[in-house]
């Protein structure tokens, strides 16, 4: 490949940027945007900015997708998720299993094994009793799935209008696993990034269902319980398995984003080596969005060290979640903090933080 | 995904390369200008430079919609969405463009009926279902989007929906390109021509850039492959001293254009005497407001609009990334005072905008090996 050099003058341009990357993001906003939902860079801004520094509490400025606590010398992770999907239903899932795989799921990847959810509901005036019935079954059918136990709850109604539908919140403990040794940012020059299935589903198959594109695709939401795969390659990489992120939204790229920063690596994807089920490809092609952004809700990205990779791989590939499993890439030293993507064409680029929502281009 | 992989072999790309390196003359420079923000896009994403020789430099030209709407003009969609009973529709790239105060986003978070659509028919579906509401779509583009807004207005005068209108900013590609091969800092050996709107305007309306400037125009496909060889078209003409107008794209652009599309656009539009581009200053016939038949359904009519001229922020070097002078990082402040999350300029908007991709996907592509 020829390589071209790059002028000083651009390398300074570039070097006055990471700098003001890497600074600590400061919440100035005058007021919430949807932006700030939307887990991309003004949601970063709005936990490492605000939430983060008021609660100054070690466990969550970690910034992992559990917190984890000691009592009585069990080790013990907790975590809890909002979830406001519209519409509520959508093929292949609906409001109440994201609800509780959701939160299952921030459990496993930080190697805690399900254990227990409490769940509160927000219910809107007028909301016809079906719909909640159909979503409380569809609770705890995948609860009992997961292998948790919903062991509290709560309910409140707001008026009509007040909130779409329902909302659900679920809390999650687990019991972090003896064998996991998972720190986000202990990446290493060499690591490998495993990835346990094809991409894109999830968020796809919500957009399609919102019905504003009159796009029609055979794309089902993807959702489920990664503790079983989870487990599998706890078994098999043993401490070799860096760290794992589930990647809902902000996709893919965004957990890279996280990890790459975390540990001060660069992270170098091959395009090519990514699973995209084609109907995805094909709706994302012409929405404009990089299926690499778009939101999951039972696929893992799994770092381990070269020693450990070839069997994780194996471990995933032999479970029926992850037949698709494949590696996508590997961990580099330069330049720090950064995803690197080389891409099928045979060029490269940076694959960054998205700003806002994923919104098709208009030309 | 059959009909798009073909264009995106990357062993084709690997022969093309191999060809356009073959048909450089060592020790020249070549300097392209892709004229449309969807190159641009491609390029970046794919990693289509990181192919091309050293000697042979792509610059970013004024064809990104999003980028050319002056200040002035979201201050007036701002105005327009906060009136009482609007509901103001627009694509999604538009929402995050600072005006003088604030964006749409910002204007929708304070209250006002802002909404993404991803066609002018939607915004016309959204009035039909909302009677008693003023349905208001912000029309930007080329000639490219043109005719989608101009059907849209058809169908609403036929059917007789008087809810709705358009706030029209309709720009036309030729006057600007003009515009900038008038100006003295230019240095460019090529033109990739602009794909997309060529598919109604045509190839021929490109005729007086080697006619009166002496530049070749490649009109382009947007996959990779195709920019590269429009890339290759455009060095030998310059190495066979051949100086023309070639269509790599036809595919989709017929020389003369739609006519059904043109015909469309005549009766519908007609040319504004100037409008203002952002960094580019006002232009001579270069954008569209609706004819006379249509005056009913101009938002700029319904509704007061503050019509004020925002200077760009002095900080701000769109226009020279626009005209090509200068590359996104040259800029005093991209990447520090001006990102995607807090733009100052319009070029860092829009996927399509030179410093947006630059930004996105541009920074270390090249910069060092990756050990």
């Amino acid at each position: 490949m020829l390589e071209r050099a790059v002028s000083e003058r651009e390398q300074h341009a570039l070097a006055m940027i990471e700098r003001v990357r890497s600074r600590k993001p400061q919440f100035r906003d005058a007021q919430i945007t949807m932006a700030h939902g939307a887990g991309g860079k003004a949601s970063r801004t709005l936990v490492e900015g605000l939430l983060a520094p008021a609660f100054a509490s070690e466990a969550l400025a970690a910034l992992d997708d559990a917190g984890t606590v000691e009592a009585g010398g069990v080790g013990l992770a907790l975590t809890t998720d909002s979830f406001v999907v519209s519409p509520l239903a959508f093929p292949g899932g609906s409001i109440g299993e994201l609800a509780v795989n959701g939160t299952v799921n921030d459990l496993a990847v930080s190697g805690a094994r399900p254990v227990a959810l409490t769940l509160s509901l927000i219910l809107e005036e007028g909301l016809p009793a079906e719909v909640l019935r159909r979503e409380v079954d569809a609770i705890a059918r995948a609860a009992t799935a997961a292998g948790v136990d919903i062991v509290a709850g709560d309910t409140k109604v707001v008026e009509r209008g007040h909130c779409d539908g329902m909302y659900v919140t679920t809390t999650g403990l687990g019991h972090v696993d003896p064998r996991a040794r998972l720190s986000p940012g202990s990446l290493q020059p060499g690591d490998r990034i495993l990835l346990s299935g094809p991409i894109g589903a999830h968020g796809t198959a919500v957009m399609l269902a919102r019905g504003e594109f009159e796009l029609d695709a055979p794309v089902e939401s993807d959702t489920r319980s990664l503790w079983p795969a989870v487990d599998a390659v706890l078994d098999a990489a043993g401490p070799s398995l860096r760290a794992m992120r589930d990647a809902t939204r902000g996709g893919v790229a965004t957990v890279l984003n996280e990890l790459a920063r975390a540990s001060g690596v660069a992270i170098v994807v091959r395009e090519a080596a990514v699973p995209v089920p084609p109907a995805v490809t094909g709706a994302c092609e012409i929405l404009g969005i990089d299926p690499m952004y778009v939101a999951n809700e039972g696929k893992l990205v799994a770092v381990v060290g070269p020693g450990g990779a070839d069997a994780a791989l194996a471990a995933l590939r032999s479970h029926p979640l992850g037949a698709e499993a494949a590696v996508v890439g590997e961990v580099r030293t330069e330049p720090p903090g950064m995803v690197l993507v080389e891409t099928a064409f045979g060029g490269r680029r940076v694959m960054d933080v998205l700003v806002g929502d994923p919104l098709p281009r208009i030309c | 995904m059959k009909f798009v992989d073909e264009f995106r072999d990357a062993e084709l790309g690997r022969v093309l390369a191999g060809q356009i390196a073959a048909a450089v003359e060592p020790g020249r420079h070549y300097k392209l200008m892709e004229v449309c923000g969807g190159h641009t896009h491609t390029i970046y994403k794919y990693g289509v430079d990181d192919l091309l020789p050293a000697n042979v430099e792509l610059v970013h030209g004024p064809g990104c919609p999003v980028c050319v709407i002056p200040m002035g003009r979201v201050d007036d969609a701002i105005a327009v969405a906060r009136e009482p009973g609007v509901i103001f529709t627009c694509f999604g790239d538009m929402m995050r463009v600072p005006g003088g105060h604030g964006t749409l986003l910002e204007a929708k978070a304070e209250g006002a009926d802002v909404r993404m659509v991803y066609s002018p028919l939607d915004a016309l579906r959204i009035a039909r279902e909302n009677p008693e509401r003023e349905v208001v779509f912000f029309a930007i583009g080329f000639e490219t989007t043109a005719p989608s807004t101009a059907l849209t207005l058809m169908r609403a005068k036929r059917e007789g929906i008087p809810n709705f209108s358009v706030f029209c900013n309709h720009v036309t590609i030729v006057p600007p390109l003009r515009a900038l091969l008038e100006s003295p800092d230019l240095r460019l050996d090529g033109f990739i021509g602009p794909g997309h709107v060529s598919t109604v305007v045509g190839a021929r309306p490109f005729a007086f850039i080697p006619a009166d400037y002496g530049k070749p125009i490649v009109v382009s496909g947007f996959e990779p492959l195709d920019v590269l060889q429009s890339v290759h078209m455009i060095l030998r003409q310059l190495v066979e001293g051949r100086c023309e107008v070639e269509n790599q794209y036809a595919r989709v652009v017929p020389y003369d254009g739609n006519m059904a599309a043109l015909r469309v656009l005549a009766e519908v539009f007609e040319l504004r005497p100037h409008f203002e581009w952002r960094g580019l200053g006002f232009i001579s016939h270069s954008a569209l407001r609706l004819s006379a038949a249509y005056a009913g359904l101009d938002a700029e009519r319904r509704f007061r609009v503050p019509g004020v001229r925002v200077a760009d922020p002095k900080a701000c070097q769109c226009g020279e990334v626009l005209k090509g002078v200068i590359k996104p990082w040259e800029c005093k402040v991209f990447g520090t005072a001006c990102t995607p999350e807090r733009p100052i300029g319009t070029c860092m908007v829009s996927s399509e905008g030179a410093c947006a991709a630059y930004y996105n996907f541009g920074r270390f592509a090249r910069e060092r090996e990756v050990v």
